[in-house]
């Protein structure tokens, strides 16, 4: 197994995973801007944990499940990858996509029900927070799924999907760690 | 050269901000003849001459490296000696304000400066307030206190004579406090970009010597207590 | 003789891996290129949608000069506004607030973004860095194409922002929230959505070329290129992308609340419905001055190259430069509030962020001491670059010192807001996009186009530059010493200001000097691209890596080979050899002596 990786870290690889790694630090930079206005606003004023309680912990409890179960069919698909299986890469990479999505819809039940309750971007400070860190993470995602679909079709028709399997993968559980931050600093914060 | 062009103060505490202006303008215009001297004199001493090499020396052995080294220890001496004149300067003027005197209280609009006097019963919210857009009247040698507030955009307090600015931001409450040497007309410009109408957004500070200050709130307000009464109970 | 005494300063090259992965590294690197080489004859590949990093820098800088007439343009009509108010402006017209307003925000807009960025970063970094670690092209050849075509349509969504209804953004080059947030405001509609747009864009633009450089320049160095053997410009470029990806994410993140305030009517800044004005201040001045430094060290970096050149001598402590851009870089994270002294933040943080401010100026006067006494000893040539690299040296410390006035807590108070300020930037931050880039630009000019530049006429324009630049910029000190507010359309409607309205006359009389003294250098561009004298590959006499390859270089830089580099960039004068430069690529057996 060792032998594999060794034998794929030619420049290609090491030159992705370096621009990745940087990528991330910046997206470590925008979310955290952002997660920093949010905090700082909240510690300023009262009412904010009285609009947080609309927010439904169970269908966030399961997107986080989703999405972490992502992360490891993510982390599976590597493997079949370095066990050079390529049905296992397609399969798995499919799971990941199918549960990114599943996590993008059980989203957008959560705004268009908030909406319909008339709880909007518009409907006061801690609304306008919420669309928008769900909302970039949820572009996050989105890309993510975009990747990872790029991913299967080449995988699917046989091409070497390579190195690119675990770049992906690194940003695929970046996606998935601000989640980890997403929910309990809105969901479980009232 | 550059001292003249600081305009007059008239302010208790200005003259502090001066002299680290001061401060400031003769250590940095020590280090810009200094080193502009230095490069020019290294420029024309070291300039190409036929059959003569250039020395090698990389400046990254500690006895070479000194040479940096030391001047740079003395930016930051001299840095900090600005710094910490400086602190005492900021804290007077924007962390502890004296009991004030007169309270006014100022609102900067799109595009003018709404100037609210409490009257003579020196509150504010009662009958006898008083408002005067652009007219800020007030008694030299006296302590005035501002309210600083904002309806709309980010507007900025500026008065240059008394070396005071304070951005005023709706939705919010700030403090200002001066006290005037001398009497005249000064001119108060918004100094942050509010809209169209920024350029030319401007006040007047009108400092009155004690009797005219005396007159002009007998004319504004002709019942026979001024605003001055309260503070000078004892 | 000789052999025994330089052979000990000249080290094996370090960096090689076992033979295994040192052949991994390079071979992928040569074959897709030569490849390319051959398959991309066409016009549009080749000039247009071309992914070689040369053709690409470029682009950045025709677009760059091209803004840089537009946002010039803009400058003209203002100063001419300000000195004559209320005046039909030749070759424009009346001018009113709006327009105004409009004109303020958008020179500062492209001048920061589309002319400065594109050259210091866009033109030298893509240009040198791959040939100065001995690379055949960026890490990721198409994505930088992507960069800079992202960019373009930018630049294209800021100019087309004239021309909606409504006119251009007009909230000033910072936007401050809630002038910006809302339309009843300013006026401006689509114009400040347009621009908001157009910084996503940018920043898109520059994140991908950051990460592009940070990639390149980690992992596609030539053998025997460690990190402690790279020219400072690329030290430089270096820090300049880390500071900009670890500082645009939060006013990324602004950027999207701005937008979400005006089109979806959220209320992150503004305070009727609990928003925060102050949180768009903090989110757009900690990008907003780590900025300048991501502008400042790419032109620092070209200015140290040129002047090891032409004092044929080494970088005065070229360790203690890398150090201290790093601390700089560090540094510039922790500033940002010196911007809101009396913005209304609270008045306690001033004094901690006034002492990191002023601290800022160690590590930065170290790096301008070790640029002086590179000139101690050494052997000058005063060339067209060398004269750049002077002046430069001698505006910069101009306008680094009166930024000690300005990060003094007490004396903002007076001087914030105010013409001072304005003085200020142009002057340090002009010292790096005029005097760094034309340094840059005069230097490189041979290896990008393969032709030499005029000498008379460059030396002609950096003198008229040299002169206006003061005259314009030295009174406007004065100017704002006396209190003349920033974004003012007409000085004459304010008192005090009467005495220096004269003063304004001779600023905008010189401003257009030095504008038209940069047609000097335009019109010599452009005769030397065409009729230059032809370059040879090293017309300098240069030990870095770039002038290895030919003038101007092919696609793939080398030919079969790669260089290897076996010594520092900066060898001029070495003892004991009979030239007075060793090139970083010489291997130490084959030297002539």
């Amino acid at each position: 197994m060792r032998m594999a990786v060794v034998s794929e870290q030619s420049a290609p690889a090491r030159r992705g995973k370096i621009a990745v790694w940087w990528l991330i630090a910046s997206e470590v930079m925008i979310f955290g801007g952002a997660l920093s206005c949010y905090i700082l606003a909240r510690t300023a004023g009262p009412g904010w944990s009285a609009e947080a309680a609309h927010l439904s912990a169970i269908l966030a409890t399961i997107n986080t499940f989703v999405l972490l179960t992502s992360s490891m069919t993510m982390a599976m698909a590597f493997a079949a990858y370095q066990k050079a299986d390529q049905r296992g890469v397609c399969r798995f990479l499919l799971c990941t996509i199918l549960l990114g999505l599943a996590f993008l819809g059980i989203k957008a039940y959560e705004y268009i029900s908030h909406i319909a309750d008339g709880l909007a971007p518009w409907s006061g400070s801690f609304w306008s927070f919420y669309y928008l860190l769900t909302g970039l993470h949820a572009l996050h995602v989105i890309a993510g799924i975009i990747v990872n679909i790029i991913l299967l079709l080449a995988a699917g028709k046989g091409l070497h999907t390579g190195y690119r399997i675990e770049i992906a993968g690194l940003y695929w559980h970046f996606v998935d760690i601000v989640w980890i931050f997403l929910f309990p600093l809105l969901y479980l914060s009232y | 050269m550059f001292l003249n062009w600081l305009p007059e103060n008239v302010s208790i505490h200005g003259a502090e901000i001066d002299s680290i202006f001061h401060l400031i303008y003769y250590i940095t215009l020590a280090w810009f003849i200094v080193t502009v001297g230095a490069l020019i004199v290294f420029a024309l001493l070291f300039r190409r001459r036929d059959g003569q090499r250039a020395a090698y020396i990389t400046g990254d052995r500690l006895p070479h490296a000194a040479w940096l080294l030391i001047p740079t220890a003395l930016v930051l001496m001299l840095d900090l000696w600005i710094d910490f004149r400086g602190g005492d300067a900021w804290a007077r003027v924007k962390l502890h304000a004296p009991p004030s005197e007169l309270q006014i209280q100022v609102t900067g609009k799109q595009f003018n400066w709404e100037i609210l006097y409490p009257g003579p019963d020196g509150r504010f919210g009662t009958p006898d307030d008083l408002q005067i857009d652009n007219e800020l009247h007030v008694a030299v040698n006296r302590v005035v206190g501002l309210t600083l507030k904002s309806k709309d955009v980010i507007h900025s307090l500026y008065l240059p004579n008394l070396r005071l600015q304070q951005n005023v931001i709706p939705g919010r409450e700030f403090h200002a406090w001066f006290q005037a040497t001398k009497p005249g007309v000064f001119e108060i410009p918004c100094l942050e970009l509010c809209g169209f109408g920024h350029s030319g957004m401007v006040g007047h500070l009108i400092v009155h010597t004690a009797e005219e200050y005396d007159k002009w709130v007998k004319e504004q307000w002709p019942a026979p207590s001024s605003p001055l009464k309260e503070s000078d109970q004892p | 003789m000789g052999e025994g005494t330089v052979a000990s300063p000249v080290k094996p090259p370090q960096g090689i891996r076992p033979t295994m992965s040192h052949r991994a590294r390079v071979d992928p690197i040569r074959l897709p290129v030569a490849r390319t080489a051959h398959e991309d004859r066409s016009f549009w590949r080749t000039y247009i949608f071309s992914t070689d990093h040369k053709t690409i820098a470029k682009q950045y800088l025709f677009l760059a000069l091209f803004m840089a007439l537009l946002g010039g343009y803009l400058v003209y009509v203002m100063r001419w506004q300000l000195a004559f108010p209320d005046t039909s402006i030749p070759g424009f017209g009346f001018v009113g607030p709006e327009t105004y307003n409009a004109l303020t925000t958008n020179h500062g807009t492209i001048m920061v973004f589309f002319v400065a960025m594109p050259i210091l970063l866009g033109a030298f970094g893509n240009f040198l860095i791959p040939l100065m670690i001995g690379a055949r092209d960026m890490a990721f050849p198409r994505l930088n194409m992507l960069s800079f075509w992202i960019l373009f349509a930018s630049s294209l969504v800021i100019m087309s922002s004239f021309f909606v209804p409504g006119g251009a953004a007009a909230a000033g080059w910072t936007g401050y929230a809630p002038l910006s947030a809302r339309t009843e405001y300013t006026g401006v509609n689509w114009g400040i959505n347009l621009w908001l747009l157009a910084h996503a864009l940018e920043f898109a633009s520059f994140l991908m070329g950051g990460v592009n450089f940070l990639t390149t320049a980690i992992t596609m160095r030539a053998p025997g290129m460690t990190f402690f053997r790279l020219p400072l410009l690329v030290w430089q470029q270096m820090t300049a992308s880390v500071i900009f990806l670890l500082s645009v994410g939060p006013l990324i993140a602004g950027a999207v609340m701005l937008l979400m305030d005006r089109l979806l009517g959220t209320s992150f800044f503004v305070p009727e419905q609990g928003g925060d004005p102050l949180l768009w201040q903090h989110l757009f001045w900690f990008f907003g001055h780590p900025e300048v430094y991501v502008l400042l060290m790419p032109g620092l970096g070209a200015v140290l190259e040129v002047l090891a050149v032409f004092s044929r001598k080494s970088i005065f402590g070229y360790r203690w430069i890398i150090y201290s851009t790093i601390s700089v870089g560090f540094l510039s994270l922790i500033v940002w509030a010196h911007h809101m002294f009396i913005s209304g933040m609270d008045p306690r943080l001033a004094m901690p962020f006034s002492i990191t401010t002023i601290l800022i100026s160690v590590p930065i006067a170290l790096i301008v001491f070790s640029m002086i006494l590179t000139l101690w000893k050494g052997s000058i040539r005063f060339t067209p670059p060398m004269l750049w690299a002077l002046g430069f040296i001698v505006m910069f410390i101009l306008g680094g010192l009166t930024g000690i006035v300005l990060g003094s807590a007490p004396v903002n108070i007076q001087v914030h807001g105010t013409y001072f300020v304005v003085a200020h930037f142009h002057t340090v931050l002009l010292s790096v996009v005029i005097f760094g880039s034309f340094t840059g630009i005069y230097f490189w000019f041979p290896k990008m186009f393969g032709r030499m530049m005029n000498v008379p006429l460059s030396n002609l324009h950096f003198l008229l530059t040299l002169i206006f630049f003061n005259l314009t910029f030295f009174p406007m000190h004065a100017v704002g010493l006396a209190g003349m507010p920033r974004r003012i359309t007409n000085p004459l409607q304010y008192e005090f200001l009467q005495p220096v309205q004269s003063l304004n006359v001779y600023i905008t009389l010189s401003a257009l000097g030095l504008t038209l003294a940069q047609f000097l250098f335009l019109i010599n561009f452009v005769w030397s691209i065409v009729a230059g004298r032809k370059a040879e590959d090293n017309p300098w006499e240069s030990a870095t890596l770039e002038w290895t390859a030919p003038s101007p270089p092919p696609h793939g830089n080398w030919g079969d080979t790669i260089p290897t580099v076996y010594r520092g960039p900066y060898e001029y004068s070495p003892p004991g050899v009979r030239e007075d430069f060793l090139p970083q690529d010489l291997a130490p057996s084959a030297r002539s002596d």
